[in-house]
């Protein structure tokens, strides 16, 4: 049985990078957060050229880490990719537009000719920053209340008919925005972008007034993001849970599963504790001091942190992560849903590439920010957004 | 009732594919071919120190970078495609097709949109040479990206390096190098990318000659053309090496696509390559004996000499492929259709059986089932397969793609010689005919590019990965009316997009560098 050790310990290991990725997902989301609050923190249009050429310097960042986890999530647990993307259609592709619509707009909103207009393309950097962070919130939400799909891998052998993923019902992934637990997932993320937004601009843009409205809007936007956060995560951890049984592969109802999981883990249950220490340590200090500008990296540390348990949280310990709330044991698991283990092997010797790809990205950012962002470079640098 | 696929599902699903792909493929070719070039020409700043060059570079990128975003939006759709509206495909495959997609997410997406921001911000913030590191960088990300996108898209045209696995009822990889090396991946990658270095340099002379017929920033023009044609030559003479590579590479994995190429219903010893030929639209069915072509020019033994690397050589054509009869290069008589299909259905009933046996606990029977499968497993595709003409690529479509790529393949040497010769000599500025010339060449790039890629994927039809999967059973389970619906939504967003941007760039390119006084 060493091979099939071996298998699972690939299977964890790749939720653990999955999860990761989706965590620094969420943190560089704040690019996001930032565009939604582009009219609420600028308000004259040197201002709001500041706060799209701040964010507008990371956005890829974003961008990439999305792509990266939708291609590392095919790669390693193949199974989601085809029942929830095939499935879910119509989450996935308003996500999708919305991106689309911010990777355009950046460049062409100050160009000359662009068709539709300077404000329009403001209008979809907004409505990217919006949706993006609310989308992809709700739709994570349902790695913990399950989606209404059935899966039946002998539907291959039937000639007419060989799809093997099949949704329950012709909203095609809309029906998930109706699930109040996932939509408050939803809200939690778009206010937390929002929130390491504001942080981001203290500590990226050297303009007063902005540095002002972003600490007074701060506080805002952090009673919002708790609000809905600490509702999310008290339901969590006091509702039934997906569970796997580990003999038979079973899926079952198990009462507080999240809670139990937490307490058989407590290394996860470490790291989210940490994580939310970090993140209201970020922003606690932050709005008792007007100088000190490194709330963001106290609060993504501590972002990326608790999104790595919580994601942990759903796929390890014998829990399904992508739960099926129609047919129970259709439901996918790390060990039913993920790719072979020669594939997986090959994965992680990839994967030793990613801290020299994350040392790389720290050093060019640090390069590029060791100057904040001000009016004077504004109106001398040839290349703004 | 037995529930059955729509077929108009199956042809929205492509329609939306092929137009998220043909979008994307007028973004990609021109990054990766400026790319080089203004990497080029930052790097004679460095050496040199001469400010127009730094000048120059930077008027490219600025073209470069409102190309790049919405190249970058059409990628993303891309990707998530294969899941979205292809999830049999996703799962059936996913083991080994998600890999090099999670590759080019780490190894080159990051690269690219690391650097980039310091090609474009960086001027005054890091060193010369960081910069440069930056700006090459960047191209060496987008080129990485191609690759790794080529080789998973090679895998679908021959699928190497996995085998199936009737337990979790998918292919697995076991050799990865057998993936990423395969022949097939490595010419498809040399071709690709040099046709976006042609489209690359072809955009750079012919904005260069728009803005010599205009008497404007000549001496931008005249330098970046210089550098473009030398670029431009490489590509386009490497570019045919890479084409008959690729074309060998059919002959050998793909020969239905070869013949659907050729136009070629009866095949034979010795066969002809057609170099000039108009198709009969009468031609409806491959075994209705009426003449293909209504008039054609060949060039005698040609086909069988780059199909097989031999003048005698016998190649199939539609018909002996269809049905089978002939003797393949190994000696072994090829199977018909009709025998494929059978074959097909016999491995997809073996797979049915044997999941059966195994969740009764028959272990003896399983065997015998997996026997069976196994045999039979690589035509399992087939059995999915109705009626043998839906074997059958769209002929005209590809045949005359083929054409046109070949017919611009060649027109693009012969262009980049001349260009090359009058810049050598200082004489480009003269020639306003070769600047008209130059200036209406850039569609014809971007044309070759589009109809190489409708010989690839049009070609291979009916197959999502060829012999193992057809595009009936790897699509998703929706309403055809969903599909639509964002057929439309992306072709209009796209559209509109892409107005916008040719815009943005007709303005840019009207409000030139101002260097030509430097």
């Amino acid at each position: 049985m060493i091979m099939d050790s071996t298998y699972i310990l690939l299977q964890q290991y790749w939720w653990l990078i999955v999860s990761l990725l989706g965590a620094l997902l969420v943190f560089l989301l704040f690019v996001q957060g930032g565009q939604s609050l582009l009219f609420t923190i600028g308000k004259t249009e040197l201002q709001q050229k500041m706060l799209i050429n701040s964010t507008g310097r990371k956005w890829e960042f974003t961008f990439t880490t999305l792509v990266t986890f939708g291609g590392a999530f095919f790669a390693s647990f193949p199974l989601f990719y085809s029942t929830s993307f095939g499935g879910a259609y119509w989450v996935w592709i308003l996500i999708l537009l919305c991106f689309v619509l911010q990777a355009v707009s950046y460049e062409y909103q100050a160009k000359k000719n662009n068709l539709l207009g300077k404000k329009t393309y403001q209008v979809f950097l907004i409505l990217n920053g919006v949706l993006g962070p609310i989308l992809l919130g709700t739709a994570v939400g349902t790695f913990f209340n399950g989606a209404e799909f059935y899966v039946n891998k002998e539907q291959l052998t039937e000639v007419a008919m060989p799809v093997i993923s099949s949704w329950a019902t012709p909203w095609h992934g809309l029906e998930a925005a109706f699930v109040v637990w996932n939509v408050c997932l939803g809200a939690a993320v778009f206010f937390l972008a929002r929130v390491l937004a504001l942080l981001y601009f203290i500590n990226n843009i050297n303009d007063e007034e902005i540095q002002k409205r972003s600490h007074k809007q701060l506080l805002l936007e952090t009673i919002l993001f708790l609000i809905f956060f600490l509702t999310f995560l008290v339901h969590l951890l006091v509702q039934d849970g997906f569970a796997v049984n580990a003999g038979t592969n079973e899926v079952f109802m198990q009462p507080y599963k999240y809670l139990i999981n937490l307490i058989e883990m407590p290394v996860v249950l470490a790291v989210l504790l940490i994580g939310v220490v970090g993140v209201l340590f970020g922003i606690g200090k932050t709005l008792f001091s007007a100088t000190w500008k490194k709330g963001i990296w106290f609060a993504g540390t501590g972002t990326v942190l608790t999104v790595l348990a919580l994601l942990l949280c759903a796929g390890w310990n014998n829990t399904a992560y992508y739960p099926s709330i129609v047919d129970l044991q259709s439901s996918l698991t790390i060990q039913n849903s993920s790719s072979s283990p020669f594939t997986l092997k090959v994965m992680s010797y990839v994967s030793i590439l990613v801290p020299f790809v994350l040392a790389y990205i720290f050093y060019t950012w640090r390069a590029l920010d060791l100057r904040k962002i001000d009016s004077k470079e504004m109106a001398e640098e040839e290349h703004t957004y | 009732m037995v529930e059955s696929i729509d077929t108009s599902l199956i042809d929205w699903s492509r329609a939306q594919f092929a137009l998220t792909a043909i979008y994307h493929w007028l973004f990609v070719p021109l990054t990766l071919g400026l790319g080089i070039i203004q990497a080029i020409m930052e790097t004679i700043y460095y050496k040199t120190g001469k400010e127009f060059w730094k000048t120059t570079a930077q008027f490219w990128m600025k073209i470069f970078g409102i190309n790049f975003a919405i190249g970058v939006a059409t990628g993303l759709i891309l990707e998530f495609e294969f899941g979205t509206n292809w999830s049999n495909y996703s799962w059936f495959v996913g083991d080994i097709f998600g890999a090099p997609l999670a590759i080019e997410g780490v190894l080159a997406f990051f690269m690219e949109a690391t650097f980039i921001a310091v090609m474009f911000f960086g001027w005054n913030k890091v060193s010369k040479g960081f910069h440069l590191a930056s700006t090459w960088l960047t191209i060496l990300g987008a080129t990485i990206s191609a690759l790794w996108i080529l080789i998973a898209n090679a895998w679908m045209q021959y699928p190497a390096g996995m085998q199936f696995n009737p337990d979790t009822v998918r292919n697995e990889m076991f050799d990865f190098w057998a993936v990423a090396l395969s022949p097939v991946a490595i010419n498809k990658f040399f071709h690709t990318v040099l046709s976006g270095w042609i489209v690359g340099s072809m955009f750079v002379i012919g904005v260069s000659s728009w803005y010599l017929l205009k008497k404007r920033e000549t001496k931008l023009a005249l330098s970046s053309i210089k550098v473009a044609a030398a670029f431009g030559l490489v590509a386009s003479l490497l570019t045919l090496w890479t084409g008959d590579g690729s074309g060998y590479q059919v002959a050998q994995k793909q020969p239905m696509k070869l013949a659907a190429m050729e136009g070629l219903y009866e095949g034979g010893n010795g066969v002809g390559l057609v170099g000039v030929g108009v198709l009969n639209p009468q031609k409806k069915s491959y075994n209705d004996n009426v003449d293909p072509f209504l008039f054609k020019i060949e060039m005698p033994k040609m086909l069988s000499f780059l199909a097989e690397r031999d003048l005698n050589a016998y190649v199939p054509g539609i018909t002996n492929l269809i049905e089978g009869g002939y003797q393949t290069a190994d000696g072994t008589i090829a199977l018909s259709a009709t025998e494929k299909i059978a074959k097909g259905q016999q491995a997809i009933q073996a797979l049915a059986g044997y999941r059966k046996a195994k969740k009764a606990g028959d272990e003896a029977g399983a065997k015998a089932y997996r026997a069976t499968l196994d045999e039979n497993f690589a035509y399992f595709g087939y059995g999915y397969i109705k009626d043998p003409a839906d074997l059958i690529p769209p002929v005209g479509l590809t045949y005359y793609s083929f054409r046109v790529m070949v017919i611009l393949g060649g027109f693009f040497i012969l262009l980049f010689i001349i260009i090359s010769l009058q810049s050598y000599k200082d004489k480009f500025e003269d020639k306003r005919w070769l600047q008209w010339v130059c200036l209406w060449s850039i569609p014809l790039a971007y044309i070759a590019g589009q109809a190489g890629w409708i010989v690839a994927e049009v070609g291979r039809q009916p197959w999502a990965i060829q012999d193992i999967l057809p595009t009936s059973a790897a699509i998703s389970k929706l309403d055809t009316s969903s599909v639509q619906v964002t057929f439309f939504l992306f072709l209009a967003l796209f559209t509109i997009l892409l107005i916008a941007e040719i815009g943005i760039m007709v303005k840019t390119i009207k409000k030139g560098a101002n260097v030509s006084e430097q």
